[in-house]
């Protein structure tokens, strides 16, 4: 989205703005880790608001910030569904298979 | 009750006065919107400049208070001057209005900052330049994050509009007073310590243009209206103003926590 671009709830003084999620990366080569929401109306004080609110200790060297509404989310009631096969695949971990004592560094 | 001090007539602590008001007194009326800014996010923000315009002050007053043959720290100078030796603007003394008013304030002293800090960066004086050189990045921030706001308030809702533009033209008078010299500058200007504050107008109006204009908004016309807060003679806002800040100094004297 171009960051200047209104967004809809910015055209009515009666609704609220829309709500940003916040990514921030603490340092170079880690990944961007959620830190949490705020509202503003558009994309670049979005941003601003989250250095504001999200970095004032130092936590961050890079910010993202995405619409919630544009967030696809996995539906709770499928947690059975879809999380509960993997508890009995402990082969799936690299703990699980015994190296002999040869192989070093692992 | 703490007695008042009385500071040194050297040119170089009067212009470091005027630049360390500038940062306390702005900073002061930035400080009265915590708890009460539009949104909990913006509340944040404008603390967050209190607080880096409060750090700047500190880095000016503690080097003024060395200079001229005196030794007052940091504290008694922004806490124990009668008001006629405070020398920042008028501008940043007025109340702070609403929050068109705090914006277009905002930018109108962020412009300016960031100009002065760019060429302190180079004064002749070390500590001075050492201060700059941190408070130069701050000031791009607040430039940037009040010229956000001016365009969407200047190109927002029908009030919002309305409000901005009283704001603007409430303040723009009291930007004339920024850019004339006097002795303090011309000594300034010799010593190398900083430049005249006249040498940023065509910068800081080059600038301001640019910012109005992306907000949809005229530069309004220099009126005849000259404030000389810079000289210590403010407004009837700014006694108030420093009833208030000096209250605890005043009463508790060398009261810390």
């Amino acid at each position: 989205m171009n960051p200047t671009e209104k967004t809809e709830a910015t055209t009515s003084s009666r609704e609220e703005w829309p709500l940003w999620e916040v990514f921030v990366r603490s340092k170079a080569g880690l990944d961007h880790k959620h830190s949490g929401s705020l509202h503003a109306p558009d994309a670049k004080l979005a941003l601003e608001m989250a250095r504001d609110v999200y970095t004032r200790r130092q936590e961050g060297t890079s910010i993202w910030v995405v619409r919630s509404d544009q967030i696809v989310a996995s539906d709770p009631g499928d947690k059975d569904m879809y999380f509960d096969p993997m508890e009995d695949k402990v082969y799936r971990h690299p703990t699980f298979y015994k190296l002999p004592d040869e192989v070093n560094h692992m | 009750m703490q007695d008042s001090i009385t500071v040194s007539t050297d040119p170089s602590v009067r212009y470091l006065l005027r630049l360390g008001d500038t940062c306390l007194v702005h900073a002061q009326r930035l400080g009265e919107w915590c708890g009460h800014a539009p949104i909990i996010e913006e509340d944040i923000a404008l603390t967050n400049m209190a607080l880096d315009l409060i750090g700047q002050a500190r880095g000016i007053l503690t080097r003024a208070g060395q200079l001229g043959g005196q030794q007052f720290d940091e504290d008694q100078l922004a806490f124990l001057r009668e008001e006629r030796d405070y020398l920042n603007p008028t501008l940043v003394e007025l109340p702070r209005g609403d929050f068109a008013i705090t914006t277009v304030r905002n930018l109108m002293v962020a412009v300016l900052l960031e100009l002065l800090w760019t060429r302190l960066q180079a004064s002749t004086d070390a500590e001075v330049a050492a201060v700059a050189g941190k408070a130069v990045k701050e000031a791009r921030y607040h430039h940037r994050h009040a010229a956000d706001w001016l365009v969407r308030l200047g190109d927002g809702t029908a009030e919002s509009r309305r409000r901005i533009e009283a704001a603007l033209h409430r303040l723009w008078p009291y930007s004339r007073e920024l850019f004339q010299s006097d002795a303090i500058d011309d000594a300034a200007s010799a010593s190398g310590l900083g430049p005249r504050w006249a040498e940023l107008r065509d910068p800081w109006l080059a600038v301001m243009r640019d910012a109005l204009g992306a907000a949809g908004l005229e530069m309004p016309a220099e009126t005849a209206f000259l404030s000389f807060g810079r000289m210590g003679i403010h407004s009837e806002h700014m006694g108030h103003m420093l009833a208030e800040m000096q209250y605890l100094q005043r009463s508790y004297p060398g009261g810390a926590w």
